[in-house]
């Protein structure tokens, strides 16, 4: 399709350019360094679950007990692989063991306690189990985005934009009741929204969970749960429902491997959103984004990323560019993870004032704007938050302008506006009333991008090409100061961070010269991504 | 003109003793209600919804839409008669008193009356991480047109942002001499935000700050009659601008001889 809006084709070329620049610039960065969340997603892949006597996650047990002993720095594959091997155990077992003290992995046989191998024969042994246990990983993936295509095949899905609601209760079960009413009212995916102050704590919680604050914690047991219940009420109502949560926050390739083995379709995953709201350290976050990335990629889930809650600070008239010069960053990353644009849930949102003349032009060209440019990606499009009032009666109408714009610009999934926004988190009713509203106009304008010229001098052509000037201007000078700089400049939201302030900065080492991780190497074969040190 | 004056003649007017709410004529007792009952949708979910009504104390009530949920729900709208009434008369709600100025006026009144910069801070603490609030209030842009209290000329305002524990909120008032606190609470599922706050007070108290700094919160669920409540000196509720928190805090800060 020619460009509805009249964008200029050698700007768009320009801004990507620019983004792939500063997107090679964090990879290599990143690339000779791991984290303590990637070693324990290493560990969570070859099956270590549970938790010690504590309530401490087994993977941080292993991990931190390797850390403590000084050899994490090629990895915890080496250490934990030859644990194996020379206590004969298996990988629960071996982790109940280490957690108990009695067995210490770097006072082993066959290893020296850096981490390193003692001779070549122990090497070669730990390099063949370890790729064993990491295919074996993949191939418990790759048969969940095999189940995912088959009941896609066979039950089929809701027409895009995608209705996205979200369940927010805090218990899981309760959980369940309202996510299999929604789909049963017509939703297409399922968001269960994380208790408030996850994304802060350094390590999965455990087992079903029935208490949280604005929301459920994300555990595997919640995952599977969940799972399970909108697996059947998809065969109920002959659509298959997605399931979504957040890979975000200081645990975010953990649970993108969780959501990889439990079969989450959709999860939130951007590493700008949580330094920039979470405060959460930019290079430990990154480097977690670029693993959890690969993980989200090979298991066919479609990602989100956070733009649109750079509106919730700063003003999404002055601040639209900012939006668009993120998502091409955000993209070239995804790209270097080996994620294609059909799982790039680009995020945006509807947050002008409402006060504003024309601002329904305006947030309809910046809509369609973002359409035209990622063309393959799933937008995310984010509903008004920062000005529902409180006023349920205005705010249903505020969400119906959104969903106009949502059908009439071809978004890919449309996250629901409550009318009860601002009040409380969604009652069953209210999700209810917002799906109706949705399925009527997405319904009964289904066809109306396709019948629609807009006047080439006109105010909404003028302003997506407007925007797009700006965020190109944005991005060639991000190139010139990289992207670290960018967020220590507080060019988007309004808020600035520091490359070492932040949360999570200890959880980074650098890569030792002997680093090894079966699972990386595995999935940059299976994405066909080029190597790391 | 004889039509106008028989039907002014005719009309009922208000007992403010005994209001009852008004639909289209005084002491219709008209309301709307909506809500989810628990049982699968049909005709004998309209009769639970109805009879629920009326053991509410309504009368005539009539159920004018109803809806499916799955899950054995079902939404109901409804409109009822409501019996009950309140006297007005009566009614006392603890507000904020000090007058509202506005941007310039509040400039002017802490140069003049206090003759120095005060220092705010303010943030969502506990586990909150909704700053729209505070932000609202604290910004340089503001909200709605009005700016917040970054741009005050005469406000050294600190926006420490979302998720800040108590125990730093104290230091950091330490370390930046504040005059007052602002604390924010959207989050308020299972009333989280009640201990949250209370938290705050007695560490206050216990650092032996309490008196001397202005200590207010706000948020959707926030109203001044809790916050007094729960120790604070003011509470502002959804929709309050800057305007109205920094006049408070530079009148209070004279009035407690604070400066």
């Amino acid at each position: 399709m020619t460009s509805q809006l009249y964008l200029d084709e050698h700007q768009i070329r320009r801004a990507r350019a620019a983004a792939a620049a500063i997107a090679d610039d964090v990879v290599t960065f990143i690339s000779d360094k791991t984290t303590i969340a990637i070693e324990r997603t290493v560990l969570r892949l070859y099956g270590l679950d549970g938790v010690d006597a504590e309530y401490v996650p087994l993977p941080n047990v292993v991990v931190d007990h390797v850390h403590e002993r000084g050899g994490l720095a090629n990895g915890i594959t080496r250490p934990f692989v030859n644990g194996l091997l020379q206590t004969g155990l298996d990988v629960q077992p071996l982790g109940e063991a280490v957690a108990a003290g009695q067995v210490n992995l770097l006072a082993l046989p066959g290893i020296r306690p850096d981490g390193e191998p003692s001779d070549a024969a122990t090497e070669s042994a730990i390099q063949l189990r370890a790729k064993s246990l990491a295919a074996g990983a993949l191939e418990r993936v790759r048969a969940n985005r095999q189940r995912r295509d088959d009941d896609l095949a066979r039950l089929g899905e809701g027409p895009q934009p995608y209705v996205y609601v979200i369940v927010a209760t805090g218990n899981i079960y309760e959980d369940v009741i309202q996510a299999r009413a929604a789909a049963r009212q017509g939703a297409d995916i399922i968001a269960v929204i994380r208790s408030t102050g996850q994304s802060l704590i350094d390590y999965v919680p455990f087992g079903a969970t029935t208490e949280g604050f604005g929301g459920t914690f994300a555990t595997q047991e919640n995952f599977r749960i969940m799972r399970t219940a909108l697996d059947e009420v998809g065969e109920d109502v002959g659509r298959y429902i997605r399931l979504c949560n957040y890979c975000s926050g200081l645990c975010m390739p953990e649970i993108a491997a969780m959501g990889a083995l439990e079969r989450l379709d959709v999860m939130l995953n951007d590493a700008l959103y949580g330094i920039l709201f979470r405060d959460i350290n930019m290079q430990r976050t990154l480097i977690d984004q670029h693993f959890s990335r690969m993980i989200n990629a090979f298991a066919g889930v479609i990602i989100n990323t956070g733009e649109d809650n750079y509106l919730t600070t700063a003003d999404a008239v002055e601040a639209a560019h900012t939006v668009l010069a993120s998502q091409f960053v955000n993209e070239q990353l995804a790209l270097r993870s080996g994620l294609p644009g059909r799982q790039m849930g680009l995020g945006h949102a509807f947050e002008m004032n409402p006060e504003l003349e024309d601002g329904f032009l305006f947030e309809w060209a910046q809509a369609l704007m973002a359409r035209e440019i990622f063309a393959d990606a799933p937008l995310k499009y984010m509903p008004p938050t920062k000005h529902m009032t409180g006023n349920i009666f205005r705010g249903h109408i505020q969400d119906a302008m959104f969903n106009l714009i949502g059908v009439a610009t071809g978004q890919g999934i449309q996250l629901l506006g409550m009318m009860t926004e601002a009040i409380h988190t969604p009652l069953i009713h209210d999700r209810q009333l917002a799906i109706e509203s949705a399925r009527y106009i997405f319904h009964n304008a289904r066809h109306l991008r396709e019948e629609i010229q807009f006047a080439p001098e006109g105010r909404m052509v003028r302003r997506a090409q407007e925007v797009l000037g700006q965020a190109v201007a944005l991005l060639d000078q991000m190139v010139g100061q990289g992207l670290f700089a960018t967020l220590s400049e507080g060019l988007f939201a309004d808020v600035r961070r520091s490359p070492t302030g932040g949360k999570g900065l200890r959880g980074v080492l650098e890569r030792g010269p002997r680093y090894l991780n079966p699972v990386e190497e595995a999935l940059r074969r299976e994405l066909a991504i080029g190597g790391s040190r | 003109m004889s039509l106008r004056s028989e039907g002014a003649a005719e009309m009922a007017t208000v007992d403010l003793t005994r209001v009852r709410p008004y639909g289209d004529t005084f002491d219709d007792g008209v309301v709307q209600l909506s809500f989810s009952l628990p049982v699968p949708y049909g005709e004998e979910a309209r009769e639970a919804a109805r009879q629920y009504v009326a053991g509410l104390g309504m009368m005539e009530a009539a159920v004018v839409d109803m809806k499916d949920l799955g899950e054995d729900m079902t939404f109901f709208v409804l409109y009822a008669k409501a019996v009950h009434t309140v006297d007005f008369t009566a009614i006392k709600v603890p507000k904020v008193e000090s007058p509202v100025m506005d941007f310039y006026e509040i400039n002017d009144f802490i140069r003049e009356h206090i003759g120095r910069k005060i220092v705010v801070i303010g943030a969502c603490t506990g586990t909150d991480a909704h700053t729209v609030g505070i932000d609202a209030i604290m910004n340089m842009k503001g909200y709605a047109g009005e700016y917040g209290l970054e741009r005050y000329p005469e406000i050294d305002a600190y926006n420490l942002g979302s998720q800040v524990q108590n125990d730093e909120m104290v230091r950091k008032a330490i370390e930046l001499r504040a005059d007052a606190i602002l604390v924010s609470q959207v989050v308020t599922q299972k009333d989280v935000h009640i201990p949250n706050l209370g938290e705050l007070v007695d560490l206050l108290e216990a650092e032996g700050l309490r008196r001397r700094m202005v200590l207010i919160c706000g948020g959707p669920r926030i109203h001044h009659e809790l916050a007094l409540e729960l120790g604070y000196d003011a509470g502002f509720g959804p929709g309050t601008l800057a305007p109205e928190v920094a006049s408070y805090v530079a009148h209070e800060i004279v009035r407690r001889g604070l400066a």
